[in-house]
């Protein structure tokens, strides 16, 4: 087990180098970051060269790789390229936000999909399942980001014909959101319809995982064992049953997390959240390959770190796992 | 089981999607005078061949590829959509003579119009007084090009990736696999938009390989994994014992028996495509005006505010149409092409 994960992490590191050394030359060769300075009427030569300079910008790429790495390492990921600033912090902020409403979705998205999934797996072919197996198959063919503005619309359209503001459709917090309970009060309304809508598409995908592994765990040789030995049906689904199905949702919803991390970039955008996402899209519209960087590097570290916790969690829960 | 077939295995059920119970039955619900066919009706296609020899009738010979046509249209929400489909395919192949107007048709008395049957703008107008209908229907020419075009780059490219590997096996098969690992452990739509931003600039053929260079390893990993057992079938070392060539094994021997998920792969890689094609030209890095595309015409009309919610509304509706039809074509083909399931409905 542990050389398993040893032999993975290695692996990984060596990936990890490929990866940033390809999406380095890929962002640095093909644009250029100066371009909007440089017919500036009021920025001089003089800045431009500083800023080329700064950043060594006249170098071959794979120096210039080189020099960012040592950035990483030694400085936090360096600083921006036009206005300096450091990338760290920015970058902090925005997960925490971004983690906090993954987390809140993630939790809901769970609670609500083992729900249907199992009761439409025991109810199999009932109204129920139908109309969740409807619900699931629209939730996967809806873009997100246009679920996001539908929401949009719909406040705004209720606004305007009642007068009633229902929920926020914009931003974190309000512009004075008052401290302590107030403020997280003021969170939470402004959250709601973010959640919702990242709520839909996540049920849609988990419910049908669930309900298929919940089905084949049922038809399955132990659980009518358990029935034979004469065990009531509340015990053999919960303690046999269900169980046993939770385990490839565990491993699914830790590879996802890896990747959510990242950000509901077209979430976070719609709503205007400061979060991963939306500081990502901003650090490309502005052609700046040091944010971009180390959001790539933060996010790609996660989704290897939650890819190689999904193998291990599935060969902890699930005995007949074994790592060679 | 080591974890590395955990995954495979993983790839398959997800991002193909619904089990293959389901079959057939998300449609009973949109149709409400269906009646769903309890799995009990089914009878298996031989036992039904052994009645009917009994009945005195001559049981026919039937093809893997006839008994999955026939699989395929006893499922109904497929065969709907497949129509549904080929009509959005028609409007958007003849959406010059199919649009009422030119999408950049001017129609300054009628600005911003909420849909109304006057002078036909069906989904009204935009702030130019274009009619919006004729822009949806251009616009879903282009994103039906780029989802097909896609659609069918990244299965060239799986597919051999995945052929080769399986095949080959040992440090070939190591290579390329390490080689797909690498590409899936980049956080997907971040690396897209960053191709985007670098090389996309708003041409829907660029924005078309930015996709399909990212989309090819599911199908890979699934071609590998056919092709690793198929590998050790008594056929394949018969081909070899008599001479045939790698490639002619890979390409006469093996691939027709792998079919089956490639083209249900296929055809979920189009639906990703279309959702994946409007999210990126949505957020200003796909494609870009004048070439519409339902994506950029749901940005346009956000931009314009959330009461022309017309402008909104219908595009998007649109793709949820096509991928929702998409997604069931999947479905009945899973359930038809799975050469496990000779089953046929009574």
């Amino acid at each position: 087990m542990l050389t398993y994960i040893i032999r993975r992490l290695l692996y990984s590191t060596v990936v990890l180098v490929l990866a940033s050394f390809l999406v380095f030359t890929f962002v640095t060769v093909s644009g250029d970051p100066l371009a909007n300075l440089r017919i500036s009427p009021n920025v001089s030569e003089l800045t431009v060269q500083n800023v080329i300079d700064r950043k060594h910008l006249d170098d071959p790429v794979p120096k210039r790789y080189l020099y960012w790495v040592q950035d990483a390492f030694t400085n936090k990921f360096g600083t921006t390229l036009l206005d300096n600033r450091p990338i760290l912090p920015d970058l902090w902020r925005v997960m925490k936000n971004t983690l906090q409403l993954l987390i809140v979705v993630q939790l809901l998205v769970i609670i609500f999909a083992v729900l249907i999934g199992v009761y439409s797996a025991i109810r199999q072919y009932s109204g129920f399942d139908y109309t969740m197996t409807t619900f699931s198959f629209l939730g996967l063919a809806t873009p997100v980001f246009w679920l996001a503005l539908m929401a949009q619309v719909a406040v705004v359209q209720i606004y305007e014909k009642t007068g009633h503001r229902l929920f926020p459709i914009a931003n974190l917090n309000s512009v004075d959101p008052g401290s302590g309970l107030d403020f997280w009060i003021d969170r939470a309304h402004h959250l709601v319809l973010p959640v919702l809508v990242l709520m839909v598409a996540g049920i849609a995908g988990y419910s049908r995982y669930m309900r298929a592994a919940m089905l084949e765990v049922i038809n399955s040789d132990y659980v009518r064992t358990a029935r034979a030995k004469g065990l009531n049906e509340r015990r053999v689904m919960m303690k046999h049953a269900l169980r046993n199905a939770l385990i490839p949702l565990v491993t699914l919803v830790a590879l996802d997390f890896g990747t959510l991390l990242g950000g509901a970039v077209v979430t976070e955008t719609v709503f205007s959240l400061d979060g991963m996402g939306l500081y990502f899209v901003n650090a490309l519209f502005s052609n700046d390959p040091y944010p971009v960087m180390a959001f790539l590097m933060v996010t790609a570290v996660m989704i290897i770190v939650f890819n190689l916790v999904a193998d291990v969690a599935y060969g902890l829960l699930d005995p007949r796992v074994r790592y060679d | 089981m080591r974890p590395q077939d955990r995954e495979d295995i993983h790839l398959d059920t997800v991002s193909v999607g619904q089990p293959a119970s389901a079959q057939g039955q998300p449609g009973s619900v949109a149709v409400a005078d269906q009646v769903p066919v309890p799995p009990d009706e089914f009878v298996e296609a031989p036992a039904a061949d052994i009645a009917a020899q009994q009945a005195g009738v001559e049981p026919k010979a039937r093809s893997q590829w006839a008994y999955a046509r026939i699989r395929f249209f006893r499922h109904r929400m497929a065969v709907i959509s497949l129509f549904v489909l080929i009509a959005i395919c028609f409007v958007a192949i003849f959406a010059s003579r199919v649009a009422p107007y030119a999408y950049d048709e001017l129609d300054l008395l009628n600005i911003t119009s909420p849909p109304t049957t006057e002078d036909k703008h069906l989904f009204g107008t935009d702030l130019l007084g274009r009619d919006y209908l004729s822009r949806v229907i251009f616009g879903l020419r282009t994103s039906l090009w780029v989802a097909f075009f896609v659609a069918l780059l990244s299965t060239a490219i799986g597919t051999t990736i995945g052929s080769v590997a399986g095949y080959y096996g040992g440090a070939v098969d190591n290579l390329l696999m390490r080689f797909t690992d690498l590409i899936l452990t980049l956080p997907g739509l971040a690396v897209l938009l960053t191709a985007a931003t670098f090389f996309g600039n708003g041409d829907p053929l660029k924005v078309g390989l930015i996709l399909a260079c990212l989309l090819w390893t599911g199908i890979a990993r699934i071609v590998r994994g056919v092709f690793l057992s198929l590998r050790e079938k008594e056929y394949v070392e018969a081909a070899k014992a008599s001479g045939a060539g790698d490639a002619r094994i890979i390409l006469r021997h093996m691939l027709p028996n792998a079919l089956g998920p490639i083209i249900v792969n296929t055809t979920l890689i189009i639906a990703a495509a279309i959702l994946i094609e409007a999210a990126l030209s949505f957020l200003g890095f796909g494609i870009q005006p004048p070439n519409p595309s339902l994506g950029t015409l749901i940005d346009d009309g956000q931009g314009e505010g959330f009461e022309k919610w017309w402008l909104v509304t219908f595009p998007g509706l649109v793709i949820v149409v096509i991928a929702l039809a998409i997604n069931f074509i999947g479905d009945g083909l899973r359930d038809a092409l799975d050469p496990t399931q000779r089953r046929v409905r009574a």
